[in-house]
């Protein structure tokens, strides 16, 4: 049992050393590239634009539920005004930057590791080594700072999507007034709620990125199957990996900010 | 070294775990020629290729190219051509040019456009690689493994899953290409005896180490013992 632990153990520390590796040769490789602003912008486009519809969606069904539950919580004590503060402040410290990272995990986290699990599979990142083109700075770099530039900007749309539907359920469906609602969010949300928010959608960007990346470049050896079903085991992994990963560091940067 | 040969490889050797695969390889490429290992499946023949290409580290051994003091400026062809699916047969075959090297935009498709007409696949330039043949998948890598002007290409199990009509088609067309651009061929291969007809040496890789080096015609006229159930299977006792 012990030594079972044990074994686990070093196989984490080590995994993490590996990651840590993968992490920082895919953060200083992308300056070394040619064509960066064309590899930068399809990646802006795959993981940003592409994602901009379901982040809209569910961003909106989002706000529109939390405007019915809070609209109640509140009706309880009469602090129905008190609506636009609490959908605000929710969405743009919690929700918005966890669901946002949740959804394009989903569908562009996913894909870059079936794709990079794929690659290695068909023997293309053995390719790029032949040609000498540094595989990680080709494939990952690119997305990695991609990430780093479309997760903010789709948790602001997500942000801004979500207090609408909160404003649709609470005002045109359950009476409060308009004024009460957009007022309570100018006065309650401050810039460093926004700041705070932000932080957390860049962090669950380069923290998921880099572990769906990771899970395909390495299918090879992290897959317990080769082939078809190895690719399908790590993208799976990928996406369970980081979803744990978003909702520890949501908790672990709430500490800090909370603590300042 | 001689100078006809272009790459020494001395007392090479690979392991995984305690797993021998390579115990000690020592073979000497000759310039401009085309040297096949031939072997069983799983004696490592790919894994002598990745070792001298530099995708696997060896354990010990050098390997060394002429004019140069580490291992060579190697092209490599893979068994399933290693294409990327979403760029199209001109930006596969000028991949290597756009990422790495000095020309320019102008210079690399005037090169790429150059090699595809060579190749006979200035028709297919626009394609992606889902949209062309088996055959002129070869041909692409071929390209793409050309653009670079490289001294030596390795090829590893280049006619894998291919009909024996589409096997002698890709033969001769590594023959005749080599014989146009000059390049030294380093092959892994385990069509036997087809492999003789294009190659100037043989190398048999069984159990770790090189037990016959010569040429197709010394391998034919004194095979070794235990080489001939593997040249002539029908032959060998069930």
């Amino acid at each position: 049992m012990i030594s079972k632990i044990g074994r686990q153990s070093i196989r984490l520390v080590s995994e993490l050393g590996e990651l840590a590796g993968f992490s920082a040769q895919a953060s200083v490789a992308l300056p070394k590239q040619r064509h960066i602003f064309e590899k930068l912008s399809r990646a802006i486009f795959e993981i940003g634009v592409r994602c901009v519809p379901i982040t809209l969606i569910v961003g909106l069904f989002t706000g529109l539920v939390l405007g019915l539950q809070l609209y109640y919580v509140l009706a309880k004590f009469s602090s129905e005004s008190l609506l636009g503060q609490a959908v605000a402040l929710s969405i743009i410290l919690e929700i918005g930057p966890v669901f946002t990272a949740i959804m394009i995990v989903g569908q562009a986290g996913s894909a870059l590791s079936a794709e990079i699990g794929i690659q290695r599979n068909a023997e293309q990142i053995d390719a790029l080594h032949t040609m000498q083109i540094d595989p990680i700075g080709f494939l990952v770099s690119p997305r990695l700072w991609a990430a780093i530039i479309a997760f903010p900007i789709l948790t602001t749309f997500f942000d801004l999507i979500g207090i609408y539907g909160g404003y649709l359920t609470g005002v045109e469906l359950l009476g409060v007034d308009p004024g009460a609602y957009w007022n309570r969010i100018f006065e309650a949300v401050s810039p460093q709620n926004i700041y705070n928010g932000l932080i957390k959608a860049l962090a669950f960007g380069i923290i998921t990125t880099l572990i769906c990346a990771f899970q395909g470049y390495f299918t090879h050896i992290k897959a317990d199957i080769p082939g078809a079903r190895g690719v399908s085991q790590t993208t799976t992994r990928a996406v369970v990996y980081s979803s744990i990963a978003i909702l520890m560091f949501d908790y672990l940067i709430t500490s800090f900010q909370m603590a300042k | 070294m001689s100078e006809e040969h272009y790459l020494q490889i001395r007392g090479l050797k690979k392991a995984f775990g305690t797993q021998v695969v390579l115990g000690g390889i020592d073979m000497d490429i000759p310039l401009g020629g085309h040297t096949t290992v031939i072997g069983k499946s799983g004696t490592g023949k790919s894994v002598l290729l990745k070792c001298v290409s530099g995708l696997l580290a060896a354990d010990a051994g050098t390997i060394t190219a002429a004019g140069s003091k580490g291992a060579p400026p190697c092209s490599y062809m893979f068994q399933q051509n290693a294409l990327f699916d979403s760029m199209t047969v001109e930006e596969n075959v000028g991949l290597p040019l756009r990422e790495k090297g000095k020309a320019g935009k102008t210079e690399i498709a005037e090169r790429v456009s150059d090699l595809l007409e060579q190749l006979d696949l200035t028709a297919a330039a626009k394609k992606y690689p889902a949209e062309i043949s088996g055959g002129m998948k070869k041909r692409v890598a071929l390209a793409r493994a050309l653009i670079t002007n490289p001294e030596i290409i390795l090829f590893d199990e280049p006619t894998t899953g291919l009909d024996p009509q589409r096997k002698f088609s890709v033969f001769d067309m590594i023959r005749d290409y080599r014989k146009r651009f000059g390049f030294t061929v380093l092959m892994v291969s385990h069509d036997v005896p087809e492999v003789f007809e294009i190659s100037d040496k043989i190398a048999w890789l069984d159990e770790g180490v090189i037990k016959f080096w010569g040429t197709p015609e010394e391998l034919l006229s004194n095979p070794p013992e235990d080489l001939k159930p593997f040249l002539n299977p029908q032959l060998s006792p069930a």
